[in-house]
């Protein structure tokens, strides 16, 4: 029962050996151990959703976990949803709608909208409130940001 | 966050031997979603953070025989509100579930750890409770069953002693058709605790229960064992009499959330409402 825990994970499709301390949240970990700052710090108690990112494909919010507990978990954040430099069709469609104005909280809803689709490929407008519920925007965006998840599950 | 040692233990008998050497220095973490504010507040700050995800005995699932249900310690929220026999059989529980927090809390904290925090709004507590809800106890002198009614002591604090942890938590089966339905009032939509929170339960031979969060220093249970309440004949007056009766033991508080007044308003308007619905889906049952 070391302070330092050895954890095997896989961040955006790198597979890592890390040693870290138990009193680490998983934000903190991406963010200032990876430098994978697209992540967002804000609230730190879970209710602003800006930290959100995937743990095995379910939207977590990373500043309520601790970095160990990801131990063996593959974990997405909003960088790895690009492909070969390109963004992906749910990024495309924030960028097409205008969603995005201050963008602090875009990562977060782009994370928990990817759950939201991967679950549910064809929400309706409710159902998309309902996803997005657990990431506020400070600039009051939401019109734009759930019609960019709306087109972006579009039939195509 | 203060220092802490993580302990990951693989067996039930080592998880209760790491909480018997450790005793108050140690907590226990499944979702996380509670601890880890509690972590960076310093409101705790154990020696020993002992994680219970990998215990072997209380991985995630939920199995139902009959018609009960046993729902395993660190099975999160989501699940539970997605399991198609905690559906059909406990659809107030359901409603509960998809309250608590955000879908990305829901993701991590468990149905266990919304128990064993033992807040008075703990939104899924009155539907366990009118759902006849036992805790399944583990510790160095072995295991115990708890009625939920008896596991709430007051606010954080439950009749766990020290060195025991929930393993498990059952839903009997029902013994007759029930309808039941589940509401709370928030100040907004998601990521809010209860102003307050309400559960009733109707069941075919008249016998009503009434659960309470965010009412009293802990939930409690309610019953009126007279039928008055499922009559179809009972007027609204005659009803209301006998609700208020059972919401003497509410004690609300004032807080940011709402007053003492309003809260007790509130109680009585959603008992009402909720009392109507499950007497209708006790009709659709």
């Amino acid at each position: 029962m070391a302070v330092k825990v050895p954890i095997h994970l896989t961040v955006n499709g790198s597979e890592m050996d890390v040693e870290l301390a138990a009193n680490m949240t998983l934000l903190d970990f991406l963010r200032d151990r990876l430098r994978l700052t697209g992540t967002k710090e804000c609230c730190d108690l879970g209710e602003c959703g800006a930290c959100t990112v995937l743990v095995d494909g379910r939207s977590v919010n990373s500043c309520l976990a601790l970095a160990v507990e990801a131990d063996t978990s593959a974990i997405t954040t909003i960088e790895g949803l690009a492909r070969d430099g390109r963004l992906n069709v749910l990024q495309d469609a924030f960028l097409a709608a205008g969603a995005v104005q201050c963008g602090f909280c875009i990562p977060g809803h782009v994370m928990a909208a990817q759950h939201l689709l991967t679950k549910n490929p064809h929400p309706t407008m409710a159902e998309i409130r309902e996803g997005l519920s657990g990431n506020l925007c400070r600039c009051g965006g939401y019109v734009q940001i759930c019609e960019a998840v709306r087109a972006a599950s579009a039939p195509r | 966050m203060q220092p802490f040692a993580y302990a990951r233990p693989a067996t039930l008998s080592e998880a209760i031997s790491l909480l018997a050497e450790h005793g108050s220095g140690a907590s226990l973490l499944a979702g996380g979603t509670d601890l880890v504010v509690a972590l960076r507040n310093r409101t705790l700050t154990p020696k020993v953070v002992i994680d219970l995800k990998r215990v072997a005995e209380l991985r995630p699932g939920i199995r139902g025989d009959g018609g009960a249900i046993t729902i395993n310690a660190t099975t999160v929220l989501a699940d539970v509100g997605e399991d198609q026999r905690v559906q059909a059989r406990f659809p107030a529980l359901v409603d509960a579930a998809a309250t608590v927090g955000s879908i990305q809390i829901r993701n991590r904290a468990t149905l266990t750890g919304n128990i064993c925090h033992a807040s008075p709004a703990a939104d899924t507590a009155p539907p366990l409770l009118v759902y006849g809800a036992v805790v399944n106890v583990a510790g160095a002198r072995g295991t115990r069953r708890v009625n939920l009614e008896e596991f709430f002591i007051g606010p954080g604090t439950t009749s766990l002693q020290s060195g025991e942890l929930v393993t498990s938590i059952e839903l009997p089966a029902a013994e007759e058709r029930l309808g039941a339905a589940f509401a709370r009032i928030t100040r907004r939509r998601g990521v809010d605790l209860a102003t307050v929170s309400v559960c009733c339960l109707v069941a075919a031979s008249g016998r009503t229960t009434f659960a309470y969060g965010a009412a009293a220093p802990r939930p409690f249970i309610v019953r009126d064992e007279s039928g008055v309440l499922a009559d179809p004949a009972t007027g609204d007056a005659a009803k209301d009499e006998v609700l208020k009766q059972l919401l003497t033991r509410a004690s609300p508080i004032s807080d940011v959330r709402g007053s003492r007044d309003y809260r007790a308003a509130m109680l009585l308007v959603l008992s009402r409402r909720l009392l109507h619905t499950s007497i209708e889906r006790l009709r659709a049952a």
